[in-house]
């Protein structure tokens, strides 16, 4: 097999920060997949290679698709539909596949993509790297419960794994960052929808007492909950939110116009309503027009609004709705910090809140969620308790030093913080945030004993490394304290 | 690898015992750099270097022996760091001597000697850097240059061309790799008090290693191609290379 063709490219995630370049391979098949599989780990073997990894939409906020002096597979090519079961709403399809498309072609046939985050661009490979969450994470779980069974190349073999095939390298694979192999075909259960419309209920909270009271008595009723937070609202009025909560409609729970016209309830087109067309060079987001924003998102919404049927575009991806809006933050790019504490650990959200208000950081977006248990994923980040995920902009002064000690806070709650987010994380908190690391390695050094799989995160948090030495093997080594 | 708020985590130093160079890398080990590697010519003041950066929390220390003049043998001494301890995030060269200019002016081999040292050795290791960080993809490669080199004075042009040279090098090769990932820092300090300036009269805006390393530091995580310390010498220095040549003859000292 022959090496496939590639291009030079400098790559970032979607925080537009730390680009590196790397060979990038236009993956239109998996046996390319198969060919740059074996050439990279020939090239590692012979100590001349930096490895390789796969990419999907680019939408880690930082560096886990990005594969620095390496191999970067373009999957977003492999982006066909395999198998359909439209009466068992079971479907496999190649991993490139993004989850608009799912939506686009399975909502009006009355199939909904079983989890989402809050982009749908996001590809079925990239989904199950970062076994991502969505509003419904608290009944529903995270993407990878909801994966029938996997394809996986790895530098020793092709692998068809799941829950019940091998499933130490299945659930290695769910939040693995791509550094057990590279996905090339899914089957996916997806969930039953009348309409691509829900019924929200919207409400106004004062404050975080407030809202993290409304989420924990009222969260179990429904299939689909978050809030909004205005970051920068201090004082009596730290954490006020606006709490969206819903579920899917029915035919019949919609207004009649759409009630009678079965086709129109299950629409999904989606629209891009505005491009930002370049990048502004100090960015445009900053603390004065963040708080114009903030302010203005806080007024529109109801002080209590119930059963209003929304379409599922607004609902579930606002943002989408603008194009390349992460050019907003300027030149430097922005991250997203986004950790999750136990239900007891209330306070620590509140103390990172405040920390966070009190640098007068610009965050644009907030999000609060609560988290229903995990899955057997050893580096999944889900587990239960409260999720929040800022925006953040790069290039505030002493803006490293702060994050460190939010993650000390984090920490010492018994959280963690979520890698498909990540751009910053130390190796030694890293691996003190997520114990099942040494499970992790165990599988990865079986499917990958050379260390072939090999990305920009795992370097930064010591997955993998390029010295003359081998990959770093499970160890016991104690973590430094500062 | 660089982290989103451009933090290094392993850190070259060419010239591992310079002032200036020890004050940066104390300035980077408490964010994210554990690995230092201070290549220098075996001595004390290299071996103390090691030991401040260890104390500082750095877990992997190691010398290297490097003579700048040494120009056959120095991209070598790069390669096999590269190869060795795998990336490397940040270069930075450090190396270079001021030289006194009336005893340089009167031994000619001397000056030569000193122009290899703070320029052509330099020069070469720099390339071997860059063709490193190119293969690995990306990394940051820091060049103390100085304000001397941004107009020559007759009091010490044999120093201030060494340093024009090596400025304007390093704002080629930094042009020279835009789009490889891998990014050039040119630091123009000021009159820096300390072991080089020894017994000298502070020139006006004199600065120490640890202000100018605090810039370079800030330098390095807003990947900045030039980096005045003190800032002001930017406007200072812009003035400065508009005077009439009869008016600049006669600045003092």
């Amino acid at each position: 097999m022959t090496a496939p063709r590639t291009r030079r490219a400098l790559l970032t995630g979607w925080g537009r920060t730390a680009p590196t370049a790397a060979d990038v391979v236009h993956a239109v098949h998996p046996s390319l997949v198969d060919a740059a599989m074996s050439a990279a780990v020939a090239a590692v073997a012979a100590r001349t290679g930096r490895g390789l990894v796969a990419r999907g939409m680019g939408r880690s906020y930082g560096d886990a698709a990005q594969n620095a002096g390496g191999t970067v597979v373009d999957a977003t090519w492999l982006d066909d539909i395999r198998t359909v079961d439209l009466a068992t709403g079971r479907i496999s399809v190649g991993a490139g596949v993004s989850l608009q498309t799912l939506m686009e072609r399975f909502v009006p046939l009355g199939w909904f993509v079983p989890v989402t985050p809050g982009t749908r661009l996001v590809s079925v490979g990239g989904a199950i790297a970062a076994d991502i969450h969505g509003k419904n994470h608290h009944v529903d779980g995270s993407f990878c419960s909801h994966v029938l069974s996997m394809t996986l190349v790895t530098p020793t073999g092709t692998h068809v794994v799941g829950p019940d095939a091998d499933p130490a390298l299945f659930w290695a694979t769910a939040g693995g960052m791509g550094l057990t192999g590279i996905v090339t075909e899914a089957t996916l259960q997806m969930i039953p929808v009348e309409t691509s419309y829900m019924l929200v209920d919207t409400e106004r909270a004062t404050d975080l007492d407030d809202v993290m009271d409304k989420m924990l008595t009222g969260d179990d009723a429904y299939r689909y909950s978050v809030a909004w937070i205005d970051c920068q609202s201090t004082g009596s009025r730290l954490g006020r939110s606006v709490l969206t909560r819903g579920d899917h409609a029915r035919l019949a729970d919609l207004p009649h116009r759409l009630a009678t016209d079965p086709d129109r309830a299950r629409a999904f087109v989606p629209r891009q309503l505005a491009r930002v067309p370049l990048t502004p060079p100090g960015g445009l987001l900053n603390p004065l027009t963040v708080g114009a924003f903030n302010e203005f998102w806080f007024r529109k919404a109801p002080k209590r609004q119930l059963g209003k049927p929304h379409h599922m575009t607004g609902f579930f991806h606002p943002l989408d709705g603008v194009g390349e809006w992460n050019r907003l933050y300027g030149g430097r790019g922005f991250l997203q910090y986004q950790f999750v504490v136990p239900d007891a650990a209330g306070e620590t959200v509140r103390r990172i809140i405040e920390r966070l208000t009190e640098v007068r950081l610009a965050s644009f977006l907030a999000v609060l969620k609560r988290f229903g248990p995990g899955d057997p994923g050893p580096l999944s980040f889900p587990m239960p308790g409260w999720t929040l995920a800022l925006d953040l902009p790069v290039g505030h002064d002493g803006l490293d030093r702060l994050l460190d000690d939010l993650d000390e806070e984090v920490l010492a709650a018994g959280g963690r913080i979520y890698l498909a987010k990540d751009s910053r994380l130390a190796p030694d908190t890293f691996r003190a945030m997520y114990p099942g690391v040494d499970r992790f390695l165990e599988v990865r050094s079986r499917v990958d004993p050379d260390g072939a799989l090999r990305s920009d995160l795992g370097r930064r948090i010591g997955l993998c490394s390029d010295a003359g030495a081998p990959t770093p093997r499970p160890t016991t080594k104690k973590r430094k304290t500062r | 690898m660089i982290d989103a708020t451009g933090r290094p985590q392993s850190v070259l130093v060419l010239g591992g015992a310079s002032e200036i160079a020890q004050a940066i890398v104390a300035g980077l080990v408490p964010g994210r750099c554990r690995t230092v590697i201070l290549a220098g010519r075996p001595s004390e003041r290299l071996d103390a270097a090691a030991d401040a950066a260890r104390a500082a929390g750095a877990d992997m220390v190691e010398t290297v022996a490097f003579d700048t003049t040494d120009l056959a043998g120095n991209p070598a001494v790069v390669e096999d760091v590269f190869t060795r301890f795998g990336d490397v995030d940040l270069v930075l060269a450090a190396a270079g001597a001021l030289g006194d200019q009336a005893e340089l002016e009167s031994d000619p081999q001397a000056a030569a000697e000193l122009i290899t040292t703070n320029f052509t050795g330099l020069a070469a290791a720099l390339l071997a850097a860059a063709r490193c960080m190119r293969a690995q993809g990306y990394g940051r490669i820091v060049v103390i240059s100085s304000v001397a080199g941004d107009r020559p004075r007759k009091a010490n042009y044999i120093y201030g061309s060494t340093k024009s040279g090596l400025d304007a090098f390093a704002q080629g090769l930094g042009d020279s790799l835009v789009g490889s990932g891998v990014g050039v820092t040119v630091v123009r300090p000021g009159f820096v008090v300390g072991r080089m300036t020894e017994g000298m009269d502070p020139a006006p805006f004199s600065t120490t290693p640890e202000a100018v390393a605090e810039a370079v530091v800030k330098g390095i995580s807003s990947g900045a191609d030039v980096v005045y310390a003190p800032p002001v010498l930017r406007w200072v220095f812009a003035v400065m290379k508009q005077l009439p040549r009869a008016v600049w003859r006669r600045m003092p000292g």
